[in-house]
């Protein structure tokens, strides 16, 4: 019993935010939308399973609220200290490079979030992994000390990772 | 109280508007493909983040009821934005192969995963998750 219901369940998680996409869509509850999207939820996992071997271990619902919130205020700043650089300091001027950032996360899971964090705030984007996945490659777009924005990146946002998916 | 709100709503719009702009003139402006990766990916998700925040405002103000399409917009716009910027990255990384001695070393007995395989995961498989015995498999996907 307990294995068909994993057979049918691989990932109850994806299942429940499937289902709470699709009211969203909705933009409202009723039984009718609730069947439809526990029905989403149930195909979309199943046929999909092959792409997702392992269920992701994820813990502290509170500690991931947190995260979003910091992640959330880093993009306004982002935004603002980009804006900055855009309208007032010269191309020439800007300090790019391409940093390395070595990684102690070892979830590919938890690996994917942080390469996103890091596109997504203040003047970094990741490009690319290590062959052994054990460092990501960032572009700054203004570091005049790349060793800050390393130390930054993994006390900010890597070791607070490390608490909710390992 | 009506004033406020609007005024606050209007706010919204306006600022985001600038940061609309000034994430697409940084895109003009900017040198080369690596930096114009960072107009886009950060000026404009506060610019649109504002309209829907604005329109989410409204909604609530006005009409007197939630609107929850403003919340899937941010959720989608969070998951593609990074992917899209990605994407791009890899490929300035193919077409320059050049840069591949002006990138900093990885640190490890590896090298970049875009000329130095796919990433291997503590586990000794690889971490990409398409299944192993697909037809064509990943070196089907190099370009």
């Amino acid at each position: 019993m307990t294995l068909l219901l994993k057979k049918l369940f691989p990932h109850p998680l994806l299942t429940a935010t499937l289902t709470v996409v699709w009211l969203m869509l909705v933009n409202g509850v009723s039984a009718g939308s609730v069947i439809m999207g526990l029905i989403l939820g149930t195909i979309v996992p199943f046929l999909t399973a092959p792409f997702w071997p392992d269920r992701p271990t994820v813990r502290n619902p509170v500690r991931i609220a947190a995260y979003i919130l910091i992640v959330l205020w880093d993009i306004v700043r982002a935004n603002i200290h980009v804006a900055y650089l855009v309208l007032f300091v010269p191309s020439a001027k800007l300090r790019t490079r391409f940093v390395t950032v070595p990684l102690e996360l070892t979830s590919a899971e938890a690996i994917t979030v942080l390469a996103g964090t890091i596109t997504m705030t203040p003047g970094t984007v990741s490009a690319d992994v290590s062959g052994d996945g054990r460092a990501l490659l960032i572009h700054c777009l203004d570091a005049p000390d790349p060793d800050a924005v390393v130390a930054e990146i993994k006390q900010r946002y890597e070791g607070r990772l490390k608490e909710i998916f390992e | 109280m009506d004033l406020l709100i609007e005024g606050l709503i209007a706010f919204l719009i306006v600022g985001a508007g600038f940061f609309g702009i000034v994430g697409s003139f940084g895109l003009a402006k900017l040198p080369d493909l690596m930096t114009r990766l960072h107009g886009p990916t950060k000026a404009t998700t506060l610019g649109i983040g504002g309209v829907l925040i604005a329109s989410m405002l409204f909604f609530l103000w006005e009409r007197g009821h939630f609107s929850w399409h403003e919340l899937l917009i941010t959720l989608f716009l969070f998951l593609t934005a990074p992917i899209t910027a990605n994407f791009i990255a890899k490929s300035f990384l193919h077409r320059r192969m050049s840069r591949r001695t002006e990138l900093p070393p990885t640190g490890s007995s590896k090298g970049w995963a875009t000329f130095d395989g796919p990433p291997i995961g503590a586990d000794g498989e690889p971490m990409a998750i398409a299944p192993a015995d697909r037809p064509g498999g990943r070196d089907g996907e190099r370009g």
